[in-house]
């Protein structure tokens, strides 16, 4: 993970999509993929109209082409893997391109790509026109556990933190002529690890005390609350429900 | 004003800011940090904590709003005892600066920690927004709300820092070593903003000539008790003293040639 400078993922704007709160956004997120997926994988045609229904996404929250695919390389693993399904999965074959394939293994290998694919895609949208920090926000006002949220929230205060401070041990370390060459040098980096924790441990500590003198009991106030008008509901319902329909009809037709 | 209304009907308004009784404290490893100090602050006092490492200066601080439970003694703010059934009352009186600036500065966005502190109180909505510019506003720093803390450089960060205890509009300010790794802009900025606060502060520092510029008294604080306190200029001028307690003034630096 690249915690640090803001977050890569993030691509600041003032769009309709922008705009909504981030708790309708998530909600809506998971009401897109929970119809993608629950989508029989024989109707090819719904999962253009997902498709379809994305790129309007996209064009309202002019995140451009380029930035989509770059942060779609998540899912290139996924894709390896479904790239084997039709080779090893059983049952009848198929010829394609001369290839001879099990006619399971490449539909399973489509239902994957084209359900990763869409949820991907929604997921990046997300992140794209939420920050991290309203994502949090979202979360909580969704009730997640706060605990979790707290946690969440301290990684994206400290990691950039943390990461400064490897990076001087590093420097620390090579100032005094260490240069990893090979498995001989891992005992030196190992301990840095260690080190790196132990810091990091102590400064929770610290943290902490910090927070108690502040009047903090073990549940974060809520201070910044985003409440969403029935407007912005219905807006961010539109995505969910217009694949909601799709799934409909691809369930009927 | 600060606005604190309920200090003064609880207590009225003789009681000090601060008042430390006999108070002694060995951590649980047995080793004796404090062994019988005894201070007081009167109200809108501006005062250096003195010492050598390890005389038990950050152990005295964190009995001060309660982390530490006194092993002997007592520790009152304005009147009130620091004691478990007042303590969120303490917290709120006592507001900790901490040394390191990124210790203190938790949350993603400067407006959210400084927050923090009076929306523990119960502060919300509007009063809570107004006390965040408020106290931005007082260390000069009105503009960064939205900030993230760790893309502010180390003196703002101080400054902020600073803010999150003044929103809780607290009785007594403590620093802890606040010119520690700043430049000197930032170091005369951050005097400028401590100078017009209108409240109490206590200063916990190594740095002498900083003390002396912002504290008339000090107390100097060795093997766990106070053995001087005085004018800051008289306490840098007494050779004897400074020696015997491992403090030094920084080369060709003479406290009797700076201006009152």
């Amino acid at each position: 993970m690249s915690a640090g400078h803001g977050h890569r993922l993030y691509r600041p704007g003032d769009s309709p999509v922008h705009r909504l709160p981030p708790h309708c956004k998530l909600l809506a997120l998971v009401g897109f993929v929970l119809a993608t997926v629950s989508t029989p994988r024989e109707v090819y045609w719904a999962f253009g109209a997902y498709a379809v229904l994305l790129v309007g996404v996209a064009v309202l929250a002019r995140v451009p082409a380029g930035f989509l695919l770059r942060r779609m390389l998540v899912e290139l693993p996924f894709v390896g893997f479904a790239l084997l399904l039709p080779f090893v999965a059983n049952g009848p074959d198929v010829q394609v391109l001369g290839l001879s394939v099990s006619r399971d293994g490449l539909l399973g290998a489509w239902n994957i790509m084209a359900k990763g694919t869409l949820g991907v895609v929604a997921g990046v949208l997300l992140a794209a026109t939420t920050e991290l920090r309203a994502l949090l926000l979202g979360l909580q006002k969704l009730r997640m556990p706060p605990l979790l949220v707290q946690i969440m929230s301290f990684m994206l205060r400290y990691g950039g933190v943390i990461t400064a401070e490897m990076g001087r041990m590093r420097i620390a370390r090579e100032s005094r002529g260490f240069v990893a060459r090979d498995l001989r040098q891992t005992p030196a980096v190992a301990k840095s690890a260690g080190a790196l924790f132990i810091r990091s441990y102590e400064r929770g500590e610290r943290v902490h005390l910090a927070m108690l003198s502040r009047g903090y009991t073990g549940t974060m106030p809520v201070i910044l609350d985003t409440r969403a008008t029935g407007a912005q509901w219905a807006a961010a319902a539109a995505l969910p429900v217009a694949a909601l329909v799709v799934w409909a009809g691809a369930l009927t037709l | 004003m600060n606005g604190v209304p309920h200090v003064s009907e609880a207590t009225g308004d003789a009681a000090p800011s601060l008042a430390v009784r006999g108070l002694a404290y060995a951590y649980p490893d047995g080793h004796q940090a404090l062994y019988g100090v005894d201070l007081t602050i009167a109200r809108g006092e501006r005062v250096a904590l003195l010492g050598p490492n390890g005389a038990g200066k950050t152990t005295l601080v964190l009995h001060l709003n309660g982390i530490l439970t006194a092993g002997a003694g007592t520790v009152e703010v304005a009147g009130l005892p620091v004691a478990k059934e007042h303590l969120r009352e303490i917290r709120r009186r006592v507001g900790i600066v901490f040394q390191d600036p990124d210790d203190q500065l938790f949350m993603p966005t400067v407006r959210e920690d400084v927050a923090f502190g009076p929306a523990n109180l119960g502060l919300r909505g509007a009063a809570l927004e107004e006390r965040v510019r408020h106290a931005l506003a007082r260390v000069d720093m009105a503009g960064f709300a939205d900030r993230p803390p760790h893309h502010l450089s180390y003196g703002q960060r101080r400054r902020v820092a600073v803010a999150t205890v003044l929103a809780m509009e607290p009785e007594i300010l403590v620093l802890d070593e606040p010119s520690s790794n700043l430049d000197p802009a930032s170091r005369r900025e951050l005097a400028e903003v401590l100078r017009s606060l209108d409240v109490t502060v206590l200063m916990v520092t190594h740095d002498l000539p900083y003390a002396l510029e912002l504290c008339p008294r000090a107390l100097v604080l060795a093997g766990g008790v106070v053995v001087a306190d005085g004018g800051t200029r008289d306490l840098l001028l007494d050779r004897d003293l400074m020696a015997a307690h491992r403090l030094e003034l920084p080369y060709g630096f003479d406290p009797s040639s700076v201006p009152a």
